[in-house]
């Protein structure tokens, strides 16, 4: 009878030349073995061998010639790197830091009892991450531009207009708020899933304490909210940091291949390092530079995402 | 301060909610609208004071202009067969290595597994020069394989799959069919295919559109206009020498987006059921 057969019913009959656990092992490996297959081919090596080639001087003809740290010191030495490091910051930090909060706001929102529409708004919000980040900036770029609909309605309010196209500020604003078009409502997807799995009998208990609806967000969504919290800032970390195809696009328009220095970020200058001057080695080096700084940065990020809601050891991720 | 107004929240309050909620969604549809307007108002129509904003009849003659500029079908049809594929081959790869996670035991399984949620953290850029050689030395540059090959499995996919798996599919009805006889693949495609159909119909819209998306990856692989992909094809669009014609170019776009807004409008629900069963619960 059923019950009495093991799962892998292996040990006994040793009739053909494998046992039965053996070759369900066997299937195993065989059906994860083409992840890690292509993951061997296409990233583990590739990730050693930007490492390697961070010492070497290369144009990915010729030999490759080793050059210690040199590529490290040039990159670093290099103003131009500086600046699209600074740039991806701060257009990291505009485009997200807001995105999370509004994001978290609609999500409450969304979530609270009285809302109605709450299926076509969901569908409504996050209808714009479908769109391809190429549209998203080729659209941008016509509400921006200088005689655009966004200056023209700055216009209307009185509002100096800005230089969308090459102003300082200017073109990082309309980056930035790229960004955020595009994920605020998959942000508010995130967080309003988190805020369906807290269960609804803290609420009640919280209310019948007398706790406002500020105490009850402070005290129980948040800290509850958290491992979502962290994931959302993990991905917009890590997303943000390898900012390439919005400016790439943004700025690119003009035919020239290289992109201006209001826009340039680190990932640009990784790509033009490589495909634009031939420079492997002190394009790997930057390569190298950008997986520290994102450690680092989501480091600093899951740190300051824990805080959030007070230091009561919640969700231990 | 005690005992905040009841449960019946305040008539202003309500009225605020509601705003907020409007003037997103208003800001989330907008640039959709707006691509059809310029696309269909004559050329310079993006950049007139006050701004058009109601739909007029020259989107086929704007659209005419981008396909005289870009092999625009060519690009489409592209697109179509290098996501298609794709999908087909993440489906087929995740859900097996999902399953194998979910339902068997090996060796080094908890390791194996969290190997690949670690991959999932590695930026992309990290490893595109080396991957360029490799596709150089394959002599794949300029070709489909370039892009398809390395987007075949990925780690989300197995990890989504997994989850999905070891919930929907009774670890009973896979015991079941050992006792009848059945071979691993045969028990695969027979009694956990079907029960997971919902969880591939996610993955696959995720995936099919993700790789239409992408841009960076085939824009360093693929050389001849022949190979574009029809995001490449629309930022070939965007040059200074035509003075900016955004009735061209958003015509286009708006026609490279349509069949994603299709998509995505008539399977929503499953898609952001999907997107939030999967996505962090860990």
């Amino acid at each position: 009878m059923p019950q009495t057969v093991p799962a892998s019913a292996g040990k006994v009959h040793k009739t053909s030349w494998l046992t039965e656990s053996k070759r369900s092992s066997l299937t195993a490996y065989l059906f994860i073995s083409p992840f890690f297959v292509l993951f061997a081919i296409f990233g583990l090596y590739p990730i050693l061998f930007t490492i390697y080639l961070s010492f070497f001087k290369w144009d990915a003809l010729g030999p490759m010639q080793y050059m210690g740290l040199k590529n490290y010191e040039f990159v670093m030495e290099d103003p131009v790197f500086w600046t699209s490091f600074f740039n991806t910051l701060i257009i990291s930090a505009m485009g997200t830091i807001p995105q999370l909060i509004l994001a978290l706001l609609l999500a409450v929102f969304l979530n609270s009892a009285i809302t109605r529409f709450k299926k076509t708004l969901r569908v409504l919000f996050f209808m714009p991450n479908i769109t391809s980040i190429v549209a998203v900036t080729l659209v941008f770029s016509a509400l921006f531009s200088n005689n655009g609909m966004v200056n023209w309605v700055f216009d209307v309010l009185g509002v100096d207009p800005i230089n969308w196209n090459s102003g300082w500020w200017g073109v990082k604003l309309a980056i930035a708020m790229m960004i955020m078009w595009r994920w605020t409502g998959y942000n508010t997807i995130i967080y309003l899933s988190g805020l369906q799995s807290i269960p609804t009998d803290l609420y009640e208990a919280a209310r019948i304490d007398g706790a406002s609806r500020f105490q009850i967000l402070l005290s129980i969504t948040l800290p509850l909210l958290r491992p979502f919290i962290i994931f959302t800032v993990l991905l917009s970390t890590i997303g943000s940091l390898q900012l390439f195809t919005e400016p790439y696009v943004y700025l690119g328009q003009s035919g020239t291949s290289s992109t201006r220095e209001e826009g340039i970020t680190m990932v640009i200058y990784l790509y033009t390092e490589a495909f634009g001057n031939s420079f492997f080695g002190t394009a790997a080096a930057t390569a190298v530079i950008l997986l520290i700084f994102t450690i680092i940065f989501s480091l600093i990020n899951i740190w300051a995402s824990r805080k959030i809601g007070g230091s009561s050891d919640g969700g231990a991720i | 301060m005690r005992r905040a107004r009841g449960d019946q929240p305040h008539i202003i309050t309500k009225i605020c909610f509601y705003l907020f909620l409007a003037i997103g969604a208003v800001i989330s549809i907008f640039p959709f609208y707006w691509m059809f307007v310029i696309g269909s108002n004559e050329r310079g129509a993006a950049s007139r004071i006050p701004p058009v904003i109601t739909i007029s009849d020259r989107f086929f003659e704007n659209f005419g202009r981008a396909l005289d500029r870009t092999e625009f079908w060519t690009a489409l049809l592209n697109s179509v067969f290098i996501s298609s594929v794709v999908t087909f081959s993440v489906l087929l790869f995740c859900s097996l290595a999902g399953y194998a996670f979910a339902k068997y035991q090996f060796r080094f399984k908890t390791f194996l597994f969290f190997f690949v949620l670690g991959t999932l953290f590695v930026p992309q850029q990290l490893s595109v020069l080396p991957t360029y050689v490799i596709m150089a030395k394959l002599h794949w540059i300029d070709t489909y394989n370039a892009v398809i090959v390395p987007a075949m499995v990925n780690a989300f996919g197995i990890f989504w799959m997994r989850q999905y798996i070891s919930t929907a599919v009774h670890t009973e009805l896979i015991e079941a069919g050992r006792i009848d006889g059945a071979g691993h693949l045969r028990i695969f495609t027979r009694v956990v295919v079907p029960i997971i159909t919902p969880a591939y119909a996610t993955l696959g819209i995720f995936t099919f559109m993700n790789t239409w998306n992408d841009f960076f990856w085939p824009f360093v692989v693929l050389k001849d206009r022949s190979h574009y992909t029809i995001q490449i094809a629309l930022q070939q669009l965007f040059h200074t020498r035509d003075g900016l014609d955004y009735g061209m170019i958003l015509s286009a776009t708006f026609m490279a987006t349509l069949p994603l807004l299709i998509v995505f409008l008539l399977f929503s629900r499953w898609f952001i059921a999907g997107l939030t069963s999967g996505a962090v619960k860990s």
